[in-house]
């Protein structure tokens, strides 16, 4: 094993005069009295590495030992990883004691004498490859798979399995036999380093269904697929967190893998207060049975940044190939890519814009670009979707991280602070969103059979409506409002009947906050129906007011349960108003 | 003094700059503090036996032959019940007439609270004034800034809330404050009889730049004694954070650091975050919550210092002159709390949040008839009301000079939406509407008395 010792300490930059072979990300533990501090290799330069400390350097003396473990940041995977929240390293942090986290606190990120149900899948003599079943344990409510390790080579033959009953994670459950004949155990755990993508499957295949998140304004308008990606940046106070929130309560996945990466310690403690007291109206089950927590707040660390989005992306590749649909949230890459750029910085490397590392852009794609839906070797599907938040500097889209994402990731939730500021929320810009799925033929093909035949079309319709409105209200704005034909007004009063009914909700509602796509579908075509009724006013004040009668009937159904007998009053209410105007068009023309 | 007989001392300075100087010396720990000709310092980077050290007085008349002697330990302060009631400076020195202070040594930016051990912040503070109750209620645990231009009465502020809030202990973190606004705290304290239950650490703007860095660190740890160890509702104030930052700023300058936006260190928001982490709610019911100023340019929140600010408290509160009632108000678009929905419909009454938001989104409507009106267009009927309503919410509720209860500021807020509006312009839950509107009778009444 590879020893040095520590020649310089710069806040968590370290350098180490190595006596041996040390590789790039290689591990390393800084032996400082009593405490271990991990590090990770960044730069070698002749028997000199330079580590990035993922502790507080504090109390570290020049001189100190260091050994180098021979391998990259792993996480260890196995059962018992759902419900667990972890640092940034995939430290359990349940385990850790005291009130806080002091320097060189490693816990072991499963439990060891949990007893887990196994139940085998393969029989000795079948011929398996990496990520094959090879049986399943009961985790919560998720059938988790026990696979062939994803570092396995080639083919293997079963020779054994153990028989259905209750096992350690750590116990032998298959012997396998490699192709020149050794033999291997596995257990039902496994490791596998965070930097490289898990490719233990058959193909990628282009993502065509909707992932539902109960939010109008993204399943109806710029809708994410199941493998998709999306990226939400904002200004501070648009909410972007308490949309992710939203997204994380709501979404249609059996797995979410949450990173808090970089943020505030009270957002991850009301995930944690509120996560275990919540229902997944799918399952019946805790919202928190089917979630883990990776956080790295900002005042934790600063490079276990990187390694905490590296970690959940790991987790969410990991149960995609037991077959599940996996959602991962990080919150917020940009505080990873400022981490990047305090290391770069001390390793005195020329900057690239905003003084960010130059190859960024090229991190964030490669990073991006693990999501995907996946075939598995047996045929059967699996996917990570994945929806990180920017937060820009000064509210400035343009700006290195979000110009990067936007290359790489197909839907865009652009946060305005102007629809922040008027408190119309969610604060999603829908006109400069957008989901490229729309235009996927695929997706097309399946919301035609699954959702209503023309459904993309219908909501192309929606949002040419929305253009229309907001150029009238812009005409308005310049000419006045008498100066314009009243048919501006209409104009722009049907984009705020969108805008109030549709891509507005209340994420505080207990109602509001989610609506099943159903539910979408069917307010999605009453309000389309208002839209095309052709209604005749005598003056644009008219206009105004009809049209707030109508957002308040619709707005009371929104916050009605679906087809209550609430629902119904105000549906017939609506109705009624909506035939006041129809029975006189007629008449009139 | 502070050395020991045994400390080995250092004469040979290779290198100053305006605030550090490096020297050779063996056996040192990073951040451990030292005295450079009695002056503290702190060690920031070591290379080989080379030590840079921040020296937090300033560099000016160190010569080459500078006494350095190292402590062993990184900066600490000195916590127990003694601290109350003290004027202490960056250091943790008093600097009032009193004796110096025992207690037990603790480092000064110590580890950060395991996630998992801190509770939801739930617990409301009010203040009385409706711009931050009613429309960005606070909580204890929470982390908020005042985003304020230079001309604002910013500190006045500060006190009185601090003076307002239910807070067992008031720890004040001054830097580069005037000398005036030093004296303005410490007599509305002294006036309100508050003095056993604040400590101060005061870097005023005639001490040195570099003295700022150490005192939110210092603050803070003052408070998680208090906080965790006596269990008490802290309430930690620091003004200016954008002094501290341009302390910040000097260093990473002479460390020969690229800046980053601004001229800011790369580090700001870690840095930043540092010290607004430091609040929290423990499930014992001790709480650090943390009212911190930052003096803007012009009102720009673009600025790096603002920006970086933004994204780690949790909601900022806009100070802005409303030239209509010439009144200073808290500006209802800019300012937010984010934690006001652990409270507010929850601790406070149940149409709170949908009668604020509504508020809300009429005062903006006001605000784009205001714009149409500027340009010189026909204002319409709902123009009018919008800006009449607008008039009366700013002086009513707005304005920071009020003192009412949550209660007071709804029934205010119902009255001026019944005053102005129709039910239908509210898009408020109709059940709300069938408790809180008054009936044609009451409100004929109503009227009639105003």
């Amino acid at each position: 094993m590879t020893k040095g010792t520590i020649t310089s300490i710069v806040s968590n930059l370290v350098t180490i005069d190595v006596d041996g072979p040390v590789g790039q990300n290689e591990i390393c533990m800084i032996m400082n009295k009593d405490v271990q501090l991990r590090a990770e290799v960044i730069r070698v330069n002749g028997n000199e590495a330079f580590a990035q400390v993922f502790e507080s350097t504090r109390s570290v003396k020049i001189g100190c030992e260091v050994v180098f473990t021979g391998h990259m940041l792993e996480v260890e995977l196995g059962p018992g990883i759902l419900s667990k929240n972890y640092d940034g390293l995939q430290n359990d942090l349940e385990k850790m004691e005291g009130t806080f986290i002091n320097t060189g606190d490693i816990t072991e990120p499963l439990d060891k004498d949990v007893l887990y149900h196994f139940s085998p899948l393969a029989t000795p003599g079948d011929k398996v490859r990496a990520g094959d079943w090879l049986g399943s344990v009961k985790e919560n409510w998720v059938d988790h798979k026990i696979m062939v390790p994803f570092v396995f080579e080639g083919q293997y033959t079963v020779k054994s399995i153990t028989e259905t009953g209750e096992y350690k994670i750590h116990d032998k459950m298959a012997t396998l036999v490699s192709e020149d004949g050794q033999e291997v155990a596995v257990t039902m755990t496994q490791k596998w380093p965070v930097k490289q993508a898990i490719k233990s499957y058959n193909q990628k295949i282009r993502p065509y269904d909707i992932l539902q998140t109960g939010l109008r304004v993204i399943d109806t308008f710029n809708p994410i697929t199941e493998g998709g990606t999306g990226y939400i940046p904002g200004p501070f106070g648009t909410g972007k967190t308490v949309l992710q929130q939203a997204i994380a309560k709501n979404a249609e996945a059996d797995i979410i893998i949450i990173v808090a990466c970089g943020e505030r310690a009270n957002e991850v403690v009301e995930i944690f207060t509120e996560f275990p007291e919540l229902t997944d109206p799918r399952t019946g089950r805790k919202l928190q049975e089917r979630t883990t927590i990776i956080c790295n707040t900002s005042n934790m660390p600063v490079a276990a940044r990187e390694a905490s989005v590296y970690v959940g992306m790991t987790l969410a590749e990991y149960y995609r190939n037991m077959g599940l649909k996996v959602l991962m949230l990080a919150d917020s890459t940009s505080r990873w890519a400022q981490a990047l750029r305090e290391m770069s910085n001390r390793l005195e490397e020329l900057p690239g814009q905003d003084a960010f590392p130059v190859e960024l852009p090229a991190t964030i794609a490669n990073f991006y670009s693990r999501a995907g839906c996946i075939e598995l070797n047996n045929r059967q599907f699996g996917s990570v979707t994945f929806i990180g938040t920017i937060s820009p500097a000064g509210g400035n889209f343009k700006e290195p991280v979000t110009e990067s994402t936007s290359k790489v990731a197909q839907c865009f939730y652009a946060l305005s602070q102007k629809r922040a500021d008027a408190k119309r929320y969610p604060a999603i810009d829908s006109m400069a969103s957008y989901s490229k799925y729309l235009d996927y033929q695929e997706f097309r093909e399946h919301t035609d059979a699954s959702i209503q035949e023309g459904w993309v079309d219908l909501i192309k319709k929606t949002k040419d409506i929305m253009r229309k409105g907001l150029e009238a209200r812009d005409q308005i704005n310049i000419l006045g409002d008498d100066a314009v034909p009243i048919s501006y007004h209409m104009d722009f009063w049907r984009s705020e009947l969108i805008d109030f009914t549709i891509i507005q909700q209340d994420s505080f509602d207990t109602v509001d906050m989610n609506t099943p796509l159903e539910r979408q579908k069917y307010m999605i075509n009453k309000v389309m129906d208002i839209c095309d009724v052709d209604m005749l006013f005598d003056d644009f004040q008219q206009v105004g007011n009809y049209f707030k009668q109508l957002i308040n009937q619709i707005k009371q159904m929104n916050y009605s349960p679906w087809n209550s007998e609430e629902f119904n009053k105000y549906e017939t209410a609506l109705t009624e108003l909506m035939n006041e105007k129809t029975a006189i068009a007629p008449s009139m023309t | 003094m502070k050395t020991k007989a045994f400390q080995r001392i250092y004469t040979e300075l290779s290198a100053i700059t305006r605030a550090t100087c490096v020297l050779k010396a063996e056996g040192v720990t990073y951040e451990e503090l030292a005295w450079v000709d009695g002056r503290p310092a702190q060690a920031i980077k070591v290379v080989g036996d080379l030590v840079t050290l921040q020296v937090f007085p300033g560099t000016e008349g160190i010569s080459t032959n500078a006494e350095v002697v190292f402590s062993g330990h990184p900066p600490q302060l000195k916590v127990g019940e003694l601290l109350s009631g003290r004027f202490l400076n960056a250091y943790g020195d008093p600097m009032d007439e009193g004796p110096e202070i025992e207690g037990e040594a603790r480092a000064i930016g110590g580890p950060a609270v395991n996630p998992i051990q801190r509770s939801k912040p739930s617990a409301l503070l009010a203040t009385g004034i409706a711009g931050i109750d009613l429309n960005n209620t606070l909580v204890t645990g929470q982390k908020i800034p005042f985003f304020a231009d230079p001309g604002q009465p910013y500190n006045n502020l500060l006190a009185e809330v601090a003076m307002r809030a239910e807070a067992d202990k008031i720890i004040l973190g001054g830097m580069g404050l005037s000398n005036d606004d030093y004296l303005y705290f410490k007599n509305t304290f002294t006036q309100a009889g508050v003095l056993d239950k604040i400590v101060c650490f005061i870097n005023t703007s005639e001490n040195p730049p570099l003295e700022r860095l150490l005192i939110p660190e210092m603050a803070c740890t003052a408070a998680e004694y208090f906080a965790n160890d006596k269990q008490m509702k802290v309430l930690v104030l620091l003004t200016d954070m954008t002094l501290y930052a341009d302390a910040l700023a000097i260093v990473a300058n002479k460390m020969d650091q690229i800046p980053s936006k601004d001229a800011m260190p790369g580090s700001l928001y870690s840095d930043l975050a540092k010290t607004y982490e430091k609040a929290v709610q423990f499930a014992h019911g001790g709480s650090i919550t943390i009212m911190a100023v930052t003096t803007l340019n012009e009102g720009d929140i673009t600025h790096a210092i603002p920006d970086n600010t933004g994204y780690i408290t949790e909601g900022q509160l806009f100070l802005k002159q409303d030239t209509d009632i010439g009144k200073v108000i808290i500006d209802p678009f800019r300012s937010l709390s984010r934690l006001k929905q652990n409270v507010i419909g929850k601790k406070t009454r149940e149409d709170h949040p949908q009668v604020m938001n509504t508020l809300v989104r009429l005062y903006a409507d006001a605000k784009e008839a205001k714009t149409k009106q500027e340009n010189g267009f026909d204002l319409n009927e709902y123009d009018e009301r919008c800006l009449h309503f607008a008039l009366e919410y700013s002086e009513r509720l707005l304005a920071i000079d009020i003192n009412i209860s949550i209660d007071e500021m709804l029934d205010i807020g119902w009255e001026l939406m019944q005053k102005f509006f129709e039910k239908y312009e509210l898009n408020i839950k109709e059940a709300l509407i069938n408790t809180y509107w008054k009936k044609s009778e009451d409100s004929q009444l109503a009227a009639e008395e105003v």
